[in-house]
């Protein structure tokens, strides 16, 4: 595998305890039904190099479909996929990697998820994920909140 | 950049100025008066604020005959847009989804 050069690319990091056990959340990661339920529709299976696709709303600068291949399966301790432009932005599209851990804690879990690879001129992408305007708006309220 | 963002950014801190754009931005081009049957202030005051979001870039406006309509310019907003911190929320957003799944999967 190739490895994206960390100094020209960024990660995104999130962390969060569960009161759950390892093998539920680990269920929740790795089902399909279940995935689609709290991520994206695709049609993700649990093996290793099986390549898979999420399907989301197409918008301006993105086709509504990612690439993606299970490159680490680990139960219930470690998960990463890759997540690539596909179609005719696979060529300069966004190439990342998504990377789940499952710690187990006194009370449960600690789900960590890192999303790396994004260099700066994957900013057209985020745009059509985000789904644009409210997310703007609520973004600056949190920072015009700040000032005054 | 810098110099544009700290005009954006005062001009946005205030919340009647905020509303105003926020309003054009949801709803499209509108005049003064029926800015002014929303904004809870008179229309000299509803005017002043245009005048700064104008200054900003934030808003444009449309003569047509006597009156005038404004417009929200949303891409004005670019330089204060951190892309990487709103794909976070998106993620965060996820993390709840997937708490919730969690709480019913228990059942």
């Amino acid at each position: 595998m190739n490895k994206p050069a960390t100094i020209t690319t960024r990660s995104i990091v999130v962390e969060r305890e569960m009161p759950h056990p390892p093998e539920k959340v680990w269920r929740a990661l790795t089902q399909s039904t279940l995935i689609e339920e709290w991520l994206m529709p695709n049609d993700f299976k649990p093996i290793v190099g099986h390549k898979f696709n999420f399907r989301w709303q197409p918008a301006a600068g993105w086709n509504g479909v990612a690439d993606c291949e299970v490159l680490t399966l680990e139960p219930p301790r470690r998960l990463a996929w890759s997540q690539n432009a596909s179609g005719q932005q696979a060529a300069n599209g966004l190439k990342s990697v998504v990377t789940w851990t499952l710690t187990p804690t006194k009370r449960g879990v600690l789900v960590r998820m890192e999303h790396s690879g994004f260099r700066p001129e994957d900013e057209a992408g985020y745009k059509a994920m985000s789904g644009g305007w409210p997310h703007v708006l609520e973004g600056l309220e949190r920072v015009t909140a700040g000032l005054d | 950049m810098s110099t544009t963002s700290d005009t954006l950014f005062k001009t946005l801190a205030d919340p009647t100025r905020r509303a105003i754009f926020e309003r054009l931005a949801r709803e499209g081009e509108q005049t003064v008066w029926m800015l002014t049957d929303h904004a809870g202030i008179s229309q000299p005051a509803v005017s002043k604020h245009l005048g700064v979001l104008k200054l900003a870039g934030l808003v444009r406006e449309r003569r047509d005959g006597r009156e005038t309509h404004y417009r929200a310019q949303p891409k004005a907003l670019a330089p204060l847009i951190d892309w990487m911190s709103l794909y976070a929320a998106f993620w965060r957003d996820r993390f709840d989804r997937l708490e919730d799944l969690l709480k019913r999967m228990d059942q």
